[in-house]
């Protein structure tokens, strides 16, 4: 009997917090805690990249966004995250708004990540840029015909085309910049004509979108450049070409993947100059290429294959602005219907 | 095994202990939904307003549907296989009695994408037919509607049913279904009037659970674009960032749970046990009916798990690349994490269970009904109001600690591996409560008398007479929380200490890419590492007791 309870007291001590993960003020190398919402194994390689060159260890927590900002904000427990990664601005900027991000003065970020990409009060920057651009079957459809996301909206589209769910903060963040461009009300006439256009029920995400466009079941689609890229290249006859709409007026909107030092870091220091390496030049190079995506420094090439897609206008508005809108952006998508 | 034994220890206790300790264990579960109401404490805000004037009416339409749906889906094919294997005899019989349960292992979220993979508008079957039919490229049949979702969910929600439903059958022996024939009733009559009836508590049961998962399901509605209640509650958190109505919603959707267990509960009392001394004969189908019993068991699991296992190996298979020492990690972190949640809540029901009939009164009973409120909560919307909890717990350990000894302490109970298992706990003691609450039922109260007269008491009473009654329920419990534990993926997520990724979590990251091919490698694994006691699950428990009843 007593060893059962021996037995029950060591399981429980297993299952109760441990110490909190070593980290020593300058005793030995430093280990820095990351919470990412970027995939682990579009990260890991970078990280330990990372760990070759300055000896810096690393934790990664995954996870989905939205929880993982949960997380930070109640605290981990004993142990401190220095660094929040994660993908779309929106998640970003709502990070900085609830003050879990620290601002950071620092002249290597500055001068490397463009002003439209990074935080306006420095708190996140951008590390990795995608176009979310429209996608087209050439077989039935082609340049001569697309132009701009708002022409979408044209009834000449019925029945032609397919969208993402409105669930996925990539869209929610392409209407949020529409908002800022156009307001509320042009921006939602433009999206309930995308609904009357759809060949099909929103997807659940972009591969099965791109598939549908190949497919024929709708001729032009709007996408991430990156998903496009990765289906390309695992089926590279796919009836599927990219097309950069708004060249004339605002640019294709654009996104990115960032990151920003935690209000309640333990290694702040080390953590910034972590960011500042990322962006260098190889890990640029690295970062954007294990994902297909653009080094978010404009004097750096994408990789070929990347390249090889044509050179196109962003557009220029600070991103912040797709986390300042994007209630207003959710609710603009539920009264038009888009699902 | 450690579990039931100690459970038995703690069910030794004076009755008033065990009372304590269950309204203990129920305020555990209590507090992440008191967190998740005091969401109303803000009052209901614009959120409510705007989503009642868009989406809210087609959400509950299709909530409603979904709850229907598998309700009848997992009833119909839960009692109808059970049936088939319990009181027939047919070729492969033995194997189905099985392998019928083996669908369990398959998480909806991974099923939900196989589907989808294989039968969508581009999937290789739709493809296949437009080219042997020669239809034009465009022609193709939507699949992710409704029908799919319920597809999906019945297929992989079913064993629940079948489960329970299979051990009431055979407890019940034929003797009911025997008599009803004896007096002029055809056997569909005999069943409807007779052994339906018998089995309904444990039908009940099974039902609730299928639709109460169905109810919490976030990725499977996620991967069909079918929206319901979870959809509202995850949009007005990380669409309009408004915590308050999302823990609004969320508490409606418990009210969805209590209306199910009040239900579930009402069919309980009154049905009583009967149970028969005499172990179930089957009859031996033959020619076209054997073969269609056969045929239907074998189509459910080749649609079940076969087919969509084979997917996942074909897939799996491309990306084998991927395999290496780390998944000896992610393994033994799923197996470790669904150990010690299945002994958490195995111990937990076992003291609820044991209070209700030690102790009966209403305190009891109220805090066995709140224990098991948490299985309807999706997992994240439960993660993050223990989370929510846990922290507020630590602030005030803190506090505490600081004025009784003056020195500043750092609990860590958030993101620690006792933050998750609590919300593992949380989530599926309504799981384990229902094998466990079933076990004690069928303890007749003259084997306490009997043994209580013999001079046996206190822990010997438990160890050599409630023990060996209570184990084939205990290990049911502790293997169903297991399975699903190991299946769950938002609370690990959210919840898991640093390192400790699970198979499930590896699915979400390669998933949530649009990688589905590349999880399948991951989604083996996991299925591979639930078959186990899946198995165990079966084969053992029916047969074992159906012996003993043929030897009293």
């Amino acid at each position: 009997m007593h060893r059962q309870i021996l037995a029950v007291f060591i399981g429980l001590s297993a299952i109760f917090p441990a110490a909190a993960p070593a980290g020593g003020h300058g005793d030995g190398p430093v280990t820095l805690t990351i919470y990412s919402a970027r995939k682990a194994h579009l990260i890991e390689p970078i990280l330990e990249a990372y760990t070759r060159a300055t000896g810096v260890q690393f934790h990664l927590l995954t996870g989905k966004p939205g929880p993982l900002l949960e997380r930070l904000a109640a605290g981990n427990g004993g142990s401190a995250v220095d660094l929040l990664l994660t993908v779309d601005a929106g998640n970003l900027w709502h990070a900085a708004e609830r003050g879990l991000l620290a601002p950071l003065e620092s002249e290597v970020l500055t001068r490397a990540v463009p002003a439209a990409l990074r935080d306006p009060g420095n708190r996140w920057f951008g590390l990795s840029k995608r176009a979310r651009t429209i996608a087209y079957n050439p077989a039935r459809t082609g340049p001569g015909e697309l132009s701009t996301y708002e022409d979408l909206a044209d009834p000449k589209w019925r029945g032609r085309l397919c969208l993402r769910t409105a669930k996925k903060v990539y869209n929610q963040s392409l209407v949020a910049a529409l908002i800022a461009h156009h307001g509320e009300a042009a921006t939602e006439r433009i999206v309930a004509g995308w609904v009357a256009n759809l060949a099909a029920d929103p997807f659940s995400n972009d591969t099965k979108t791109l598939q549908a466009v190949a497919a024929g079941r709708c001729d032009a689609a709007i996408a991430n450049t990156y998903y496009y890229g990765r289906l390309m290249r695992k089926e590279p006859g796919l009836d599927l070409a990219l097309f950069w709409p708004n060249q004339d007026a605002q640019g294709v909107h654009v996104n990115v993947s960032g990151a920003g030092v935690t209000a309640r870091a333990r290694h702040p220091d080390a953590a910034r100059r972590f960011l500042e390496w990322l962006a260098q030049p190889a890990a640029q190079d690295l970062f954007a290429s294990l994902n297909l995506e653009y080094p978010v420094r404009e004097d750096l090439p994408p990789a070929p294959a990347v390249a090889a897609w044509g050179e196109f206008r962003g557009d220029a508005v600070n991103l912040s602005e797709a986390g300042r809108l994007q209630a207003a952006a959710v609710r603009l998508m539920d009264r038009a219907g888009y699902r | 095994m450690a579990g039931p034994r100690s459970g038995m220890a703690a069910a030794a206790l004076p009755g008033r202990a065990l009372r304590a300790g269950s309204l203990l264990l129920a305020g555990s579960v209590l507090l992440p939904l008191l967190v998740i109401f005091s969401g109303w404490a803000a009052p209901a805000g614009e959120v409510w307003s705007h989503l009642a004037g868009t989406v809210l009416g087609r959400l509950l339409a299709n909530t409603l549907l979904l709850m229907l749906g598998v309700a009848a889906g997992t009833a119909l094919l839960g009692v109808g296989l059970a049936w088939l294997v319990s009181a027939y005899d047919f070729p492969g019989r033995r194997v189905f009695n099985w392998a019928l349960m083996l669908p369990f292992a398959l998480p909806t979220y991974v099923m939900a994408f196989v589907f989808l993979g294989l039968l969508d508008f581009q999937g290789p079957a739709q493809e296949l037919a437009r080219r042997w039919l020669d239809l034009p490229p465009s022609f193709g049949v939507e699949v992710r509607g409704p029908a799919g979702v319920l597809a999906v969910m019945t297929l992989v929600l079913y064993p629940y049913v079948y489960l329970l439903a299979r051990v009431a059958f055979l407890g019940q022996g034929q003797t009911a279904f025997e008599a009803a024939r004896t007096l002029g009733m055809s056997a569909a009559g005999a069943f409807f009037r007779a052994a339906l009836p018998l089995a309904r508590p444990a039908v009940a049961a099974g039902v609730s659970l299928a639709v109460m998962e169905a109810l919490a399901d976030f990725g499977a509605v996620a991967v069909f674009n079918f929206d319901t209640f979870t959809t509202a509650i995850y949009k007005a958190w990380f669409g309009m960032f408004d915590l308050h109505a999302a823990s609004q919603l969320a508490s409606l959707l418990l009210l969805f749970a209590l209306a199910l267990l009040t239900l579930e509960r009402y069919s309980r009392a009154r049905a009583r046990y009967a149970e028969s001394g005499r172990p179930a004969r089957r009859r031996r189908l033959r020619g076209i009916h054997a073969a269609a019993a056969a045929g239907g068991c074998a189509l459910v699991l080749l649609l079940a798990f076969l087919l969509p296992l084979a997917q996942l190996l074909v897939w799996a298979w491309d990306s084998r690349a991927d395999l290496d020492a780390r998944y000896l990690d992610l393994l033994g972190n799923t197996l470790g994490l669904g150990a010690a949640a299945a002994l958490a809540t195995v111990l937990g029901a076992v003291l609820l269970a044991a209070a209700v009939r030690h102790r009966p009164g209403r305190l009891s009973r109220a805090a066995a009904r709140v224990g098991t409120l948490g299985y309807a909560i999706p997992g994240s919307v439960l993660a993050v109001a223990v989370m929510l909890s846990l922290g507020w717990l630590d602030r005030q350990l803190a506090a505490g600690w600081l004025w009784w000894s003056g020195e500043a302490l750092r609990w860590g109970l958030v993101g620690s591996a006792f933050s998750l298992v609590l919300a593992y706990f949380a989530r599926f003691l309504a799981l384990a409560y229902g094998p466990v609450d079933a076990a004690f039922e069928q303890l007749r109260p003259g084997a306490r008398e009997a043994a209580q007269a013999l001079g046996l008491s206190g822990a010997a009473l438990f160890r050599r007479i409630y023990l060996p009654l209570l184990r084939p329920g205990l290990l049911t419990a502790a293997l169903l929380v297991l399975v699903d534990v190991m299946k769950e993926m938002p609370a690990t997520l959210l919840l898991r200490p640093l390192g400790w990724d699970t198979l499930a979590v590896r699915v979400y990251g390669l998933t949530a890419e649009g990688l589905w091919e590349r999880a399948a490698l991951p989604a083996v694994a996991l299925v591979a590492a639930g078959l186990l006691p899946v198995a165990l699950l079966n084969a053992r428990r029916p047969e074992r007791r159906g012996r003993r009843h043929g030897a009293a």
